[in-house]
């Protein structure tokens, strides 16, 4: 796991100090998720209007925007879980390494499987314990046979920088933990499917700096091995963690380009209005 | 300035009216909540004499004789609460999940309303169901029968408190569930009803306090029996039906066991009632 | 690292705007039998509680048959209850369930509303939980627990002390007039009064308290006393929600059974006097079926069945009605 060097507050203005960019970010990215022309409505409500982005594989891309832009609409939607709203109905195409998630064939269920969602507020499951609870996706799908659940528990604990604080209290339960300790057995839980993408909608909205700085430094760790998007309205965490940046508003795409770029020199005026803070 | 009384003859009034109300409506509430006390402690008083090992080991002795037991009551009553369990608990869970789940739609709503029909019904028109579906075809009061005809009683409440501690169970549960990849079923299952399941055990127990003490569906179901009963397809003793033969009849030994059962029924049923509202405190309902 | 369960991957990369080469989705399950099955159990035990009460209601109306056809709607006003003679009329148990029913209400609706006015409004919130625990807990009583204080304290009671004190003070109404018997109508709504007493509380107390916290406020910023603040907002505002607990303990009252035949004296006669022993439809049910001979006798008993539990059903109806809109309007406080 490279050192996170990015824990350094930098100040409002943000084209004065930026931090160093991920170095992920520095190779020429494949794309992981492709969105073409996707369309979300709930209702009458045009959530999402004809968004088309190319999301790079294995790399950490963030959502930005204010309220109400459809960013956590479009997070949502990446691993169907916008079905769960009735009166949800989408169109367009996204493509996740080569497969069509939204193909009226392909069963939600087994999206999810291989694209893991961390929600703004832990959520770990209140009956069961810290080592129950990362192996819940395991056990009710049936995915670990001929391997230790232990070894697969361990190992997703230390994926989620978590295993050091919790390895002697496997057994207490999940909520027993604090809100930032929780929200990583969120993502150890998350990880232990293996899935190859994983949403996270706001993850540290709830939670303390300290708690904030840990999942930054995770999240950061594990872009060589997944493809992560996150969904923020913190910008300075946009700028820490991402690799490229999304800015939407009301719904549509505004610009999408390299986190840099979008900090310190961004092509639409709705962009530079948002990062400084004119509105939202 | 004072900023008493305009007029003070008045407030006065006013205030002494509200006092007299005060009064009047707390003697109301004492009146009532005196009645539960006296009830207790005349059946303590009355019924703890005849509590003794004979009451809970031996059987009935013949008419005209004192002494006996009801041993074969308190068997016959948890037999057939545990007939009324099965035959009512998996319709009343099962809807109750349906409901919570699944049925927030037209037919959700015939079903809630349904089961709030079937809550209404007296327990003795119950019992004439059960009559006339397993008495008068198998011509002889069975156990069976009274097991059913509680078991109906038990479905409404059953219903209820599972949809009711089902929705309880925030969202967000369902949601990380979802996220995981885990199935609809699997889910609901697996996480969202042990979540609730303390809600839903505690509002069981309610369920069977209540149907503990119902006599009217056994008069002519279960019936009643001097002896060990040798099956569920025979007629079975209970407590209730005990209390009811016992208390009308002119034997005076008969009247003494009565009061000692129905001290040993109201406290099963209080303390099962008490533990299960302790368990959970859950928002009255109607 | 571990490698999960292959999952399939098509060999080519798909052409972006065409559906048709994502055929052979890795994401298809081959069967949801899991959630179909779930579904369909679930489905058919709520289907099960739509047929059982259907069947409770259709079931009385067959066997009730021969009655029907023989007597019609003279069933219903026919004052001969002889079973020897085959002659079925309900009235004295139409009456008896309406003369001890509202005799109950009469009782109890005073009593419990003023108890549950106490309990939601005047009394500190400590208590008023405390004692609103303890009188749900008289609902949880058992109804042959009430009939056996019925027969040993009530009744010799009622005899030897309230009856003859009417008689000697209101005796000259028909209403209590006669010997004292104890057992009667008298005693049967007694006792049926100390039974829906916690039922008008617990309901009334639930609605008064579920009144919005913004019409309390007002009344109490122009400075009524706590009183006032229940007569000129709180009843007014809980007026259908408390019509509607009356109904459903009338719904109690009309059905209940065992403490009713233990203190009423079970005989057929419609008699104007509260001291006269008495009938109701429960209580008919409850002490003849099993010494129903012959069909028609066990026919007329089932049509009663069916006119309670067709009552109690209106009865029910109605006050879920009007309980349930005033839950509607306001809020929990």
């Amino acid at each position: 796991m490279p050192p996170s060097t990015l824990i350094a507050r930098p100040s409002i203005s943000i084209s004065t100090s930026l931090p160093p960019p991920p170095p992920a970010a520095a190779a020429p990215a494949k794309p992981g998720i492709i969105i073409r022309e996707l369309n979300v409505w709930f209702g009458d409500n045009h959530a999402l209007k004809n968004v088309s982005l190319e999301i790079p594989d294995k790399n950490v891309t963030a959502i930005i925007g204010p309220s109400g832009c459809g960013k956590s609409t479009l997070i949502r939607a990446l691993n169907r879980m916008h079905e769960t709203t009735p009166g949800a109905r989408v169109e367009g195409r996204v493509t996740v390494h080569g497969e069509d998630i939204l193909d009226p064939e392909a069963d939600p269920v087994l999206v999810r499987r291989k694209i893991g969602m961390v929600f703004q507020k832990a959520n770990p499951f209140p009956t069961m314990s810290i080592y129950e609870n990362v192996a819940a996706g395991l056990k009710l799908n049936g995915l670990a046979k001929g391997f230790s659940m232990e070894d697969i528990v361990e190992e997703s604990l230390r994926d989620a920088a978590l295993w050091d604080e919790v390895k002697d209290k496997l057994r207490q339960p999940g909520t027993s933990l604090s809100g930032g300790q929780q929200q990583r057995l969120c993502i150890a839980r998350a990880l232990a499917v293996r899935p190859d993408v994983l949403l996270l909608d706001e993850p540290c909205s709830a939670l303390d700096p300290i708690s904030t700085a840990k999942i930054e430094e995770l999240i950061l760790s594990l872009a060589g091995t997944f493809t992560l998007v996150i969904v923020t309205h913190n910008m300075q965490q946009a700028a820490r963690v991402s690799g490229k940046t999304a800015f939407f508003l009301l719904g549509e795409l505004i610009e999408f380009d390299d986190t840099p770029k979008i900090f310190t020199n961004p092509a639409r005026k709705e962009t530079e209005d948002y990062i400084t803070g004119r509105f939202g | 300035m004072t900023l008493v009384a305009f007029d003070s003859g008045r407030y006065r009034r006013r205030k002494l009216f509200g006092r007299l109300a005060f009064a009047s409506t707390a003697l109301c509430a004492a009146g009532v909540l005196s009645a539960l006390f006296f009830i207790l402690g005349y059946l303590w008083v009355h019924g703890i004499s005849s509590l003794n090992w004979d009451f809970f080991t031996k059987l009935p002795k013949p008419v005209g004789e004192t002494g006996g037991g009801m041993a074969n009551a308190l068997v016959g009553s948890a037999e057939l609460l545990c007939m009324a369990g099965l035959f009512g608990l998996p319709m009343g869970v099962f809807a109750g999940i349906y409901l919570s789940e699944y049925g927030h739609n037209r037919f959700g709503a015939v079903v809630r309303y349904t089961t709030d029909i079937l809550n209404g019904v007296p327990s003795i028109v119950v019992g004439i169901f059960a009559y006339t579906l397993f008495v008068l075809p198998m011509r002889k009061f069975t156990a069976l029968a009274g097991g059913a005809a509680l078991g109906a009683m038990m479905i409404p409440i059953a219903v209820r408190t599972t949809e009711e501690f089902m929705n309880l169970v925030p969202i967000s549960v369902r949601e990380a569930a979802y996220a995981l990849g885990i199935p609809r079923w699997k889910t609901v299952v697996f996480i969202v009803i042990p979540t609730a399941m303390r809600g839903i055990v505690t509002g069981i127990m309610l369920d069977f306090a209540r149907v503990a003490g119902e006599t009217a569906p056994l008069l002519f179901t279960a019936f009643g029996n001097r002896y060990w009963s040798r099956g569920i397809l025979e007629p079975t003793s209970s407590l209730p039906v005990m209390i009811y033969t016992y208390a009308i009849s002119p034997y005076e030994d008969w009247h003494r066991q009565a009061w000692a059962a129905g001290l040993v029924l109201l406290t099963l049923v209080l303390v099962m009632g008490v533990l299960a509202r302790f368990a959970v405190r859950r928002p009255a309902t109607v | 690292m571990f490698v999960l369960a292959p999952e399939h991957l098509p060999a080519s990369p798909p052409a972006p705007h065409s559906r048709e080469a994502a055929g052979g989705s890795s994401f298809s399950r081959s069967g949801k039998w899991g959630d179909r099955l779930f579904h369909g159990t679930a489905l058919s035990f709520s289907t099960g509680i739509l047929l059982l009460t259907g069947g409770i209601g259709a079931s009385l109306w067959r066997n009730s048959s021969l009655s029907r056809h023989a007597f019609g709607w003279k069933f219903l006003v026919g004052r001969v209850w002889d079973p020897v003679a085959g002659q079925f009329g309900a009235l004295p148990f139409l009456y008896g369930t309406i003369l001890t029913s509202a005799l109950a209400l009469l009782i109890a609706v005073p009593l419990g509303v003023g108890a549950a006015i106490f309990l939601s409004e005047l009394a500190p919130r400590r208590l008023s939980d405390i004692m609103s625990f303890l009188i749900e807990l008289l609902a949880a009583v058992p109804s042959v627990i009430y009939g056996l204080l019925g027969i040993f304290v009530l009744v010799p009671l009622v005899r030897q002390f309230l009856e003859p004190v009417l008689g000697k003070t209101l005796g000259f109404l028909p209403l209590f007039s006669g010997p004292p018997y104890g057992v009667g109508f008298l005693s049967a709504g007694l006792i049926l009064a100390v039974m829906i007493i916690p039922f008008i509380i617990t309901v009334t107390r639930e609605v008064m308290l579920s009144t919005p916290k913004l019409l309390r406020e007002a009344a109490m910023a122009l400075g009524a006393t706590r009183w006032e603040v229940a007569t000129t907002v709180v009843l007014p505002f809980a007026r259908s929600g408390i019509s509607g607990a009356i109904f459903l303990a009338l719904a109690r009252a009309l059905g209940e059974t065992m403490a009713v035949t233990m203190v009423i004296g079970n005989t057929p006669v419609v008699s104007a006097s509260l001291f006269s022993p008495g009938y109701t439809m429960a209580a008919v049910l409850a002490n003849e079926f099993t010494e129903a001979t012959g069909d028609l006798y066990l026919n007329a008993l089932i049509e009663i069945g069916l006119v309670l539990f067709g009552a109690t059903l209106i009865v029910n109806a109605l006050a879920q009605l009007l309980v349930w809109s005033v839950k509607n309007r306001g809020g929990r406080r």
